[in-house]
């Protein structure tokens, strides 16, 4: 195997072990995307020459084996969210096309310090709006192990960048499933940190009492090593946790014999295709093989969560997106008129349709008489949906484990015309976001048609030192062989 | 559960946002379908139960104030830069006064 194909963790160690250089990495990722990202469609542009002279500082570094961090040298992408100085930033929508941030988002300045290689922005759904990159303004991701399929999404060209190995691994963001889902459709880790582990600053909003952003790599220690690098307190965004940053990958690899994974019923029901039930039962056996404990557990509100979910994030958008009214960056229309006008017209031409679709139901719910019977009605079924799982906790639940996503990646189109079908993708991941807890998803296996499908552990807030080290013993226990989809073997 | 078309265009212009006719009806349509499912709320007994707002670290909710001290912003050329209209030292909007 080629470094440049090696998982982040792995391909971490051989850097250190002078077994890799930056450069010729970097190469072979740019070949790679070269050749193929025409028939997948993950980035919306790439920053080539800043991105050679980054890995030719690290190699320097390695060479002096003085690296910055373990991710010295290391290839990574940025979902098309993340405010990158100088390098445009759409989010995937009309409405910020041709806009240029004057300044780095905390976690693109954090992983500059850390030496990474950051080689350009990656496709999404419009403001993280979709679970399928086909509401990317900017036409859809395909799946690199069946281009007529969706990566998922909304960080869709994060996931699909991270398996062709155009990337080791990429930031994406997770408000309601868009780290965890499109993680599980491709085949790799991703993982969505408590609710203020990591900083927003600089991150385009869409709901920000849900938003968190995230990591996607191949192994669960390249998704350790990431999270490492960009956690942490930021005086730029007062939700972020005073909390110290612990070493994850010191303690991934100790033993998880004697923590308890909880199996919720309300997970495992009507709707849950049979092959994916078959794969992540398989991982739950493969903790058993590692010393857990399995424990059945309810949490009976989860079912209102996709209901809940869109009433708070559809709220929560239609404030943040108020922002762009063609006054100060982005699209603005040719219209003429008064300024109620040009708001009106720069909007309708700069939004697609599941944004508009998404302003309206959250404005609706806001606005007068509405307001307690929808908002507040569903912030406080989001507090029953959170005390469901602190009280399996305090019963000696260390995390709960679950499927990711209800059914394996789906054709592009499949459910584009139908938003509720579309919605139930995030059925298992939106009641972690509504909690504020940590969720990953690692592989469990394939179908026997050759499409990944991906476990989800939930932890315990602010322990994601104890649920990459679970992941980890999924990862162990289940030894998935390093496939790699056809398209990059070809 | 139904929504009218006044409904909508009232909405509409709430969220600054201008609707061709056929957006209009299939808005009214796609949003009903959407509430429908929503109403599933309604069954729960929310009685007593304070509402969800930060789900972050309880400890650290109340600590999000800070002095209100002054501090560099970005150039103003930096931000005119962006600007789709702009005279130099403003942003230009179309009159909002007669």
């Amino acid at each position: 195997m080629s470094p440049s194909t090696l998982p982040l963790g792995a391909l971490s160690h051989a850097l250190e072990r002078g077994e890799a250089q930056p450069s010729r990495i970097l190469d072979e990722c740019l070949a790679r995307i070269a050749k193929l990202d025409g028939k997948v469609h993950a980035f919306l542009r790439l920053t080539e020459s800043e991105a050679r002279s980054a890995a030719r500082a690290a190699d320097d570094r390695r060479a002096r084996k003085a690296p910055l961090s373990p991710l010295d040298g290391v290839p990574i992408g940025l979902k098309d969210l993340f405010c990158q100085e100088g390098v445009e930033t759409t989010a995937g929508s009309r409405i910020l096309q041709g806009y240029v941030p004057p300044y780095d988002a905390t976690v693109v300045r954090k992983l500059r310090e850390a030496g990474a290689v950051l080689v350009g922005k990656l496709n999404m759904d419009e403001f993280a709006m979709g679970s399928s990159t086909e509401n990317s303004a900017y036409g859809p991701t395909r799946n690199p192990w069946d281009l007529e399929r969706t990566p998922g999404g909304s960080s869709g060209g994060s996931a699909a960048a991270t398996v062709a190995r155009f990337v080791s691994g990429a930031l994406g963001t997770d408000t309601g499933g868009s780290i965890r889902q499109p993680a599980a459709l491709v085949g790799c880790v991703g993982l969505k940190p408590t609710y203020g582990r990591v900083s927003r600053y600089g991150v385009v909003a869409f709901a920000s009492s849900l938003d968190q952003v995230g990591p996607f790599a191949q192994d669960v220690r390249g998704v350790a090593l990431l999270l490492r690098a960009i956690a942490g307190h930021d005086a730029n965004d007062q939700t972020s946790s005073l909390r110290t940053v612990p070493d994850y990958d010191a303690s991934l690899e100790k033993p998880v014999r004697g923590l308890t994974v909880g199996v919720p019923e309300e997970y495992f029901g009507e709707g849950l295709d049979a092959e994916v039930e078959t794969s992540v039962r398989a991982g739950i056996d493969a903790l058993k093989r590692e010393g857990c404990a399995v424990k059945e557990i309810s949490l009976p509100n989860s079912p209102h969560a996709i209901a809940t979910y869109y009433l708070v994030a559809t709220a929560e958008a239609s404030s943040n997106l108020a922002r762009y009214d063609g006054i100060r960056y982005g699209y603005r229309a040719a219209a003429r008129g008064s300024l109620l006008d040009l708001y009106e017209q720069t909007r309708a031409a700069g939004f697609g349709a599941e944004v508009k679709r998404r302003i309206l139901l959250g404005t609706y719910a806001l606005s007068a008489g509405y307001y307690d019977a929808y908002y507040l009605r569903a912030q406080k079924v989001r507090a029953l949906i959170r005390r469901d799982f602190d009280d399996a906790f305090a019963a000696g639940v260390d995390a709960v484990v679950s499927p990711t996503s209800p059914w394996p990646a789906f054709r592009l189109g499949e459910k584009v015309d139908d938003p509720l079908a579309m919605y139930l993708n995030d059925i298992y991941t939106v009641p972690v976001n509504l909690a504020g807890l940590p969720g990953i998803s690692v592989p469990s296996g394939f179908t026997k048609s050759g499409l990944p499908i991906g476990l989800q552990l939930i932890g315990k807030p602010f322990e994601e030192e104890s649920l990459l080290r679970l992941a980890r013993g999924a990862e162990r226990a289940l030894a998935l062989p390093q496939r790699l989809p056809p398209l990059v073997t070809k | 559960m139904a929504i009218d078309g006044n409904t909508v265009r009232h909405v509409a212009r709430l969220a600054r946002l201008a609707l061709t006719q056929e957006e209009e009806e299939r808005t009214a349509a796609q949003l009903g379908h959407v509430l429908d499912y929503i109403e599933r709320l309604k069954t729960v007994d929310v009685s007593g139960v304070e509402p969800l707002s930060f789900a972050g670290d309880p400890g650290e909710a109340h600590r999000s104030m800070r002095e209100d001290e002054p501090r560099p912003g970005l150039p103003r050329e930096t931000v005119l830069k962006e600007a789709p209209e702009q005279d130099g030292s403003s942003f230009l909007v179309p009159r909002i006064i007669e």
